[in-house]
């Protein structure tokens, strides 16, 4: 099971690095996602993986490790926050430039105009 | 008044000049001196006790775990700059009052002021050497806020950046000599450290302190090598020029010298460099001096020469040299304040600054003549004045020193300084004011009004009175003397007088003033031939440094930086790589101290159809929308990992996460294109999968050796088992962890959350505030729309559904402390209710039916979950600790009122707003382009009587479908 679970890590995130690299937004923010899910497993994961034992107290002997579960539950939410940011930018972007391209057009450098008089 | 009102003064102070700026130029220049001269009174309600001998402190501390405090302290070297610092800022201000035309920003001007005279009086009174570098960092900060403050003078930015680059240089290099000076003593208390002689003169790090600290002082105080910065700075108006670079901010380094000088002088390394370099910087100085024809140059590099000599007294290390040094400071701060006063008024008057141009100005302009020639024999050391008693002094020590093992060196240069100080001295005067009147000014010479002269006027009045009767001045210089010099010496028994007898040091002196005046007679020829010299101009080599370490930090960083995401991507992704490889064939792995646990048909399906998705995603993220299908089954293939991995809570929260994540990937997706174009070459997207391939393979090789062994440390979870119900009060260990364990951290995240959604929203409006507004309502969609838009099913049934999914959030909200739920979740929830209300009846009908503003949901949960915090502080508990009772209220079971529950609900409202204002914007920018909404919740309504009406707008495109 566990290689399981680690193959899909790194199955997501290899999907995750190869979108990130692509030229255009919408897919660098569907990559950006994937290393999202990638992460969050992973941090969870390290809490060890198991089955029908949920950190809710009761007559159980054993629980599963319950700090990754909550330090995961806060990093979902915040992702959803950043996801949402960087999808707004994205927008904002292309609304204005009428451009998606992520990467600056090469003739844009940033030349001092003081150094240049 | 405390030292630490003193020292605050002036940057309280700073706000009001900007608040009193459209209440005229008096008032604001009123205010302002208000405030230093209330500073200087309180300075001098400490007068009776530094006189007394007593050393003034004042403490408060700040980081005492790094030994960095408040620590303030007034002994007559404090009391002594703090006294110049604020009585020459006071004549400055009124100076600057009727200098600034009435196009200069006068609040600014003195808001820069302020703050830099407060960043000057922090430097004289730190104890703490900490502190003090705080405040040195600040005084390089607003000096460059001041040269630069005619920002449409290319010459004042040029200044403004030089001196900012060599006094920040400098003052890189001081923190770190100051570190260095700290350890070696054990403290960072100067009380302290000047204690220490012994032992820092004696460490091996002793010298590499000393170069650094020597570095600051002579960046600061512009010593050869460092001096050009200085002249370029006077691009400044003349007040700051006046205040800066004659009384203050450049005799910051030669403070540091003194206030030093007991642990670091007396050795030959102090010896040679301070020595060499004063030494070095006079000579230079004054011959520059000559030769320049701007009157504010000129006295650049006066200023840059005297420095270069009070420098030189001070390497010397006899207390003598410390007397005369200390002497000198007082007489330079005011000839040479009332010097550049006198600069400025010229300027002022004739619009001209250039000596070439002047002449004869001493029957126009009587006042000034007499300010300023009276300041500049003071300057060339004429008897009768200041000037004169202190160059004595110098000459008379130079006869002692012997460098590099030759008595005549030192006295030599020394005179041959004085012959050219004298020089230009006579230059200014006779250049500027004697001769014939001539009938070419740029403009009419006069006198200024009262509120120009007075300042300067009032700083020649101890340049006499210390000229006439040295005896004034001499119990407070020696004192001064006496607090540099602390236990190494007892201060020289020297009388300052104006007449020695015909001592060796007289001889000099006449030799100076008689060269001096065959000099200027020479003046002519002398000037063709300096012209014709070739000499090092110091901007140009200054601009080919700074365009060299330009051009090798471009080299450097282009490579790596060159606004390419996907090559930073790249970058970052191989790196992280790299470092794993290095770590996986240096470290070792212990054997797997786990079985596998056995897999089953179910999770192989489960891991087929999340491999099957993300593959999808890789081949096909060209296709947007399918994309986005894509990755809501990766998202609820882990929720149902969630699931089956013992995790309710995360599977709840990924699962609505997902849902919202969804809509609003979709509001976006109305706006982008639906493709993505192919655009990068084969090659490419080769070596991008061979990166990808070899992160994935990276990651899972870390997950699959972690899962199976332990940690090499203990993890706290057990603690968190143990306590929750216990401490907590609750069973759900993740939830009272958020809540109650980790509850600061749950706080900032909810802030966090809260911040990312006003963000957006400010985005949004941003957007359609500019060009971005008209290009939206003139889009036409790229899609044809649906002719139903809120069709009768769908309202109806969200509509039923609504207080269903409401109660199930409520329901959740409160299990949430001991079962899978809580206020992330429920919030969740409760975001998607009402957004199917949006997506069913319309934007317009459910703003219309909106009570409360998101911004308002936001602020509220966050409120209530830091005032909750808060709460704890009433019982005298730290910032949210819990608390819980178990109650019971017949006929009702017995229930659990917890704190955290409260605090939950500020989660709950945070979560709510920030995911409600996200999507509300999203779908703010979709309306605007939008045809008109209706504002009739459903399109097709039986029960309006004229049921198309609304639909009119939309019907052609309804057709078109």
């Amino acid at each position: 099971m566990e290689l399981l679970v680690a193959s899909a890590i790194g199955i997501l995130t290899a999907a995750g690095i190869y979108l990130v690299q692509r030229l255009r937004t919408f897919p660098v923010i569907i990559g950006v996602s994937l290393l999202t899910y990638a992460v969050n497993v992973f941090l969870f994961a390290s809490g060890r993986l198991a089955i029908g034992a949920p950190p809710i107290l009761s007559d159980a002997q054993t629980y599963t490790d319950p700090l990754p579960q909550a330090l995961v539950l806060t990093a979902i939410v915040i992702s959803f926050g950043m996801t949402a940011v960087v999808v707004m930018i994205a927008l904002g972007a292309y609304l204005g430039a009428d451009d998606d391209h992520v990467n600056d057009p090469a003739d844009s450098s940033d030349t001092d105009p003081e150094a240049a008089k | 008044m405390s030292l630490f009102l003193v020292a605050l003064l002036p940057f309280l102070g700073a706000l009001l000049p900007g608040l009193m700026n459209s209440a005229g130029r008096q008032a604001c220049a009123g205010v302002t001196g208000a405030v230093t001269g209330a500073a200087l009174i309180g300075l001098l309600t400490n007068a009776p006790a530094v006189f007394a001998g007593q050393v003034v402190t004042a403490r408060i501390e700040w980081l005492p775990s790094i030994g960095m405090n408040v620590n303030l302290m007034l002994d007559p070297l404090g009391f002594f700059f703090a006294c110049l610092i604020l009585g020459i800022g006071l004549l400055i201000i009124a100076y600057a009052r009727f200098y600034l035309s009435r196009d200069d920003n006068m609040g600014e001007f003195f808001t820069y002021l302020l703050l830099f005279q407060g960043a000057m009086v922090g430097i004289v009174l730190s104890d703490n050497i900490l502190l003090l570098l705080v405040f040195w960092e600040l005084t390089s900060l607003s000096s460059f806020l001041l040269i630069g403050y005619w920002k449409h003078l290319p010459e004042g930015r040029q200044g403004a950046r030089m001196a900012l680059t060599v006094t920040g240089m400098g003052g890189l290099a001081l923190i770190g000599g100051m570190l260095i000076l700290g350890q070696i003593a054990g403290s960072y208390d100067l009380s302290v450290i000047l204690e220490r002689r012994d032992v820092i003169q004696a460490s091996p790090l002793y010298v590499p302190a000393l170069l650094l600290i020597l570095l600051g002082c002579f960046t600061k105080s512009a010593q050869f090598p460092f001096h050009f910065w200085l002249p370029h700075a006077m691009a400044a108006p003349t007040p700051v020029s006046a205040y800066l670079h004659s009384a203050t901010m450049v005799k910051a380094g030669i403070f540091l010298m003194a206030r030093l000088w007991p642990v670091l002088s007396g050795t030959p390394e102090w010896f040679m460099i301070v020595t060499g370099a004063g030494l070095i910087t006079m000579v230079l100085g004054a011959v520059i001096a000559l030769f320049k024809h701007d009157l504010k140059a000129l006295l650049a590099f006066s200023t840059v020469s005297h420095l270069g000599l009070i420098t030189m007294l001070l390497g010397t290390g006899t207390p003598f040299g410390v007397l005369a040094a200390m002497f000198h400071i007082l007489n330079h701060a005011t000839f040479k304040a009332a010097l550049f006063m006198s600069a400025g008024i010229i300027d002022h008057a004739v619009h001209t600054r250039d000596i070439r141009r002047l002449g004869g100005l001493r029957r126009l302009m009587p006042i000034t003549f007499v300010i300023a020639t009276l300041g500049a024999l003071s300057m060339a050391g004429i008897p009768l004045l200041n000037g004169f008693l202190s160059k004595e002094m110098m000459l008379e020590e130079t006869l002692k020193t012997a460098l590099f093992g030759s008595p005549w060196l030192v006295p030599v240069l020394a005179v041959v300084g004085s012959l050219f100080s004298a020089a230009y001295s006579f230059r200014l005067i006779g250049h500027t004011f004697l001769g014939p009147v001539r009938d070419d000014y740029p403009d009419a010479p006069h006198d200024p009004g009262p509120g120009l002269w007075l300042p300067p006027a009032l700083l020649i009045v101890p340049v006499v009175a210390i000229g006439v009767a040295p005896f004034l001045a001499e119990p407070f210089i020696k004192l001064v003397t006496q607090a540099v010099l602390g236990s190494t010496a007892e201060t020289p028994y020297a009388h300052f007088k104006i007449w020695h007898g015909l001592v060796p040091a007289l001889w000099m002196s006449v030799i100076a003033v008689t060269g001096a005046l065959v000099l200027l007679a020479l003046h002519a020829p002398a000037q063709r031939l300096w012209d014709a010299a070739p000499r090092p101009e110091a901007k140009a080599i200054f601009d080919r440094i700074i365009d060299g370490a330009v051009t090798a930090a471009r080299t450097l960083v282009q490579p790596l930086h060159d606004g390419a995401f996907t090559r930073y991507g790249a970058i970052m992704a191989v790196t992280v790589i790299a470092a794993g490889l290095h770590a996986w064939l240096t470290g070792a792995v212990g054997p797997a101290q786990y079985a596998m646990l056995p897999i089953g048909p179910l999770s192989v399906a489960a891991w087929l159809m999340l491999a099957a998705a993300t593959g999808g995603l890789v081949f096909l993220h060209r296709n947007r929308l399918l994309s986005l299908i894509l990755l809501g089954i990766v998202g609820l293939m882990v929720s149902i990992g969630f699931v089956y991995f013992s995790a309710p809570d995360l599977a709840l929260t990924q699962f609505t996460v997902e849902v919202v994540t969804t809509i609003l990937m979709l509001l976006a997706l109305n706006f982008l294109p639906n493709t993505t174009p192919i655009e990068s070459t084969v090659l490419r997207r080769t070596r991008d999968a061979a990166i990808a391939v070899a992160g994935g393979l990276g990651a899972m090789a870390i997950a699959y050796y972690y899962l199976l062994r332990d940690p090499v440390a203990e993890s706290i979870s057990a603690f968190h088992l143990a306590n929750s119900y216990k401490g907590g009060g609750g069973t759900n260990v993740v939830n009272v962890i958020l809540v109650d364990f980790r509850g600061f951290d749950t706080f900032g995240e909810i802030i966090v959350l809260g911040i990312a959604a006003l963000l957006i929203y400010a985005l949004t409006e941003a957007l359609l505030d500019g060009p971005v507004r008209a290009r939206l309502l003139n889009r036409k969609p790229d899609q044809p729309r649906g002719g139903d838009i809120h069709p009768l099913m769908m309202v109806v049934l969200t509509r039923v559904i609504m207080p269903v999914v409401l109660m199930v959030g409520f329901y959740v909200f409160l299990r949430g402390h001991n079962e899978p739920g809580g206020g992330f979740i429920a919030g969740l929830i409760v975001s998607i209710a009402v957004v199917m209300q949006y997506m069913a009846s319309g934007f317009s009908w459910a703003s219309a039916r909106l009570r409360y503003p998101y911004h308002g949901v936001i602020g509220t949960g966050v409120l209530i979950a830091g005032l909750t915090g808060m709460g704890s502080w009433f019982f005298a508990k730290p910032f949210l600790t819990s608390d819980f009772v178990y109650v019971r209220i017949p006929p009702f079971e017995k229930f659990e009122l917890a704190t955290a529950a409260l605090f939950d609900l500020g989660v709950f409202f945070a979560v709510v707003g920030a995911v409600m204002l996200s999507l509300e914007s999203f779908s703010r920018l979709a309306r605007r382009a939008h045809v008109p909404d209706s504002d009739h919740p459903m399109d097709i309504d039986p029960s309006r009587e004229n049921p198309e009406q609304a639909v009119t707008a939309k019907s052609h495109t309804a057709k078109e479908v």
